[in-house]
């Protein structure tokens, strides 16, 4: 469950957007996009791991992709890795997006926003694959943070927009799927919290699959930093760690 | 001989490394990554009398060297841990310490005649250490008078002996020791987190929900020696040992500051498997130091190496 992974590749694809490739034998453990690992990027400096969810699984190489935003002290420490150093991963981690929920000759539509879309390359790959029609719909801030437009394009019908129009539609992902008329069987989504709930709300009754993001301690589900509330409870919870990150919509309050 | 086996009040211990309260949950989490039953003893999350889901989030906070968490004492209720979570954890062979929490006497009374008739709870941990929640908790651990008269009364009720967690956000600890001890206490576990605070840059507004938290990790653990190192050399009662422990010669060095076994907290988040690392590093650092058992290492950093409590 704990390997010092090796890096292979890391590198700038977008503004503060980094691609980040890792050999090691945990790759056989990965099955299910969606997932993620928690990283620890050095032993001096920041104390606790990092969330990162898996973009990209390669198992015959032994190889995963995982795409994060230099942000805070740890991220931007882990973009001045080289490739040949290590880091210290455990996981994989949490539950992913569910796969089997369609079957080949359905619709899937695939929506992320930010450094939310990454987890949904994996996802695509795997839904194509079973022979699912998959839709992805991308939403950033603005045209320098943009990535992984073409590579999604390769797996179905890709629609971008940015907040500042700067790139593709301007607008949210909502305003993509309102302006194309989208439709699907499921609906698979991981982004800002906000987008989220759009998205909760617009689709009541069809079947939404969301990927939660928020502040972790452990990873593994022991120490209740990352709980989320569900419906019409006072004392219920889940984890988003290790019962999420992926939830249905209205399984827990967003 | 066992050179890491430890003797203390309530608890025979195979080795003096257990998880701190609140950083392990009730077990499950970490019994898929090892064998619960080679741990010391293991300090089950704070339990009150009714569920409590606790506080908002964001609850956590990364600092230097640290970290500050306000959960809150989200737990279960007690009923539900006497019906679910001590029968799960009785299947591994692991004394447990319950961590018993309230906001008024009568709850501290109630939890702990109840969840110490549990056959695996061989000892109770008072906590009037928490700093995040509203009522009880830390209320109950600034105050001598206040802690001593709630230490008689579960003290009267228990049904195993009582270890009382302090706060380390005290002017003087060694007063809220003495009193405790006073007051019946059969040990004393010690720090609790610091109450800290951090604000984002960016929007002026704490990170925390909760505003402030209790700072843990390798931050805190010079003051923890310096608490333990004082309070040990005011009272007979034996002392189990927190703060940032993150390594086999950390463990060493609360020994020596007056501790005589010790509990793993924010390191179990970064490491899962760092209780089970730091009991197998043991025997090396004790060869290295040329040292036969562990007891003896209690109290070396103020008493050249005299045996201060051995237990029985």
């Amino acid at each position: 469950m704990k390997e010092n992974m090796k890096i292979i590749a890391n590198r700038q694809i977008a503004k503060d957007i980094y691609e980040l490739t890792l050999a090691g034998s945990l790759v056989q453990r990965m099955r299910t996009p969606g997932q993620f690992v928690h990283m620890k990027v050095a032993n001096s400096g920041p104390l606790l791991r990092r969330p990162l969810s898996l973009c990209d699984i390669n198992q015959e190489a032994n190889e995963c992709t995982i795409i994060y935003r230099a942000e805070g002290a740890g991220t931007t420490l882990l973009s001045q890795k080289l490739p040949g150093d290590t880091v210290d991963v455990l996981g994989p981690l949490g539950n992913g997006f569910s796969v089997s929920a369609l079957s080949s000759g359905q619709r899937a539509l695939l929506v992320g926003g930010g450094i939310g879309v990454p987890p949904l390359y994996e996802l695509a790959k795997q839904l194509v694959k079973k022979g699912v029609f998959v839709t992805i719909v991308l939403g950033f801030q603005t045209k320098d943070v943009v990535f992984y437009e073409e590579r999604f394009a390769s797996f179905g019908e890709t629609y971008v927009a940015t907040v500042d129009g700067s790139y593709g539609m301007k607008g949210f992902v909502t305003d993509v799927i309102h302006h194309h008329r989208l439709s699907f069987h499921v609906l698979y989504a991981c982004g800002p919290k906000p987008m989220l709930r759009a998205l909760a709300n617009e689709f009541p009754h069809q079947d939404v699959y969301l990927s939660l993001e928020e502040r972790m301690g452990c990873g593994i589900g022991a120490c209740f930093a990352c709980v989320c509330r569900v419906p019409h409870s006072e004392t219920a919870y889940k984890k988003v760690c290790s019962d999420g990150p992926v939830f249905r919509a209205g399984e827990v309050v967003l | 001989m066992n050179r890491l086996a430890v003797e203390l009040p309530g608890l025979s211990l195979k080795n003096p490394i257990m998880p701190a309260s609140g950083c392990f949950g009730f077990g499950r989490e970490y019994a898929k990554f090892y064998d619960l039953s080679v741990l010391g003893a293991i300090m089950i999350k704070a339990t009150t009398l009714e569920a409590r889901f606790g506080n908002p989030t964001p609850r956590v906070a990364e600092t230097p060297s640290g970290m500050l968490n306000a959960i809150g004492l989200q737990n279960p209720g007690v009923d539900r841990v006497i019906n679910e979570e001590l029968p799960w954890l009785a299947q591994y062979d692991v004394p447990i310490i319950a961590n018993v929490a309230g906001s008024t006497v009568e709850e501290y009374v109630e939890v702990a005649r109840r969840i110490s008739k549990a056959p695996n709870v061989h000892a109770l941990e008072l906590n009037i250490s928490c700093p995040n929640v509203k009522k009880g908790g830390i209320a109950f651990g600034t105050v001598p008078e206040v802690a001593a008269e709630l230490t008689r009364a579960v003290k009267e009720v228990s049904d195993v002996p009582v270890y009382v967690k302090l706060s380390p956000n005290v002017t003087n600890i060694v007063a809220m020791a003495r009193a405790v001890e006073q007051a019946g206490a059969d040990g004393l576990t010690m720090i609790n987190t610091l109450l800290g605070m951090r604000i984002d840059v960016k929007t002026a507004k704490p990170i925390l929900a909760n505003r402030t938290g209790g700072l843990s990790g390798p931050a805190i653990k010079p003051i923890a020696i310096r608490m333990i190192y004082e309070v040990s050399q005011a009272v007979s009662i034996p002392i189990i040992g927190m703060g940032g422990i993150e390594s086999a010669e950390d463990v060493i060095e609360f020994f020596y500051a007056g501790a005589s076994a010790v509990a793993i907290g924010t390191a179990n988040f970064i490491d899962p498997y760092v209780c089970p690392n730091i009991i197998r590093d043991l025997p090396n650092v004790l060869d290295e130091l040329r040292i036969d058992h562990i007891s003896q290492c209690t109290g070396r950093g103020w008493n050249n190496g005299q045996t201060v409590y051995c237990g029985t």
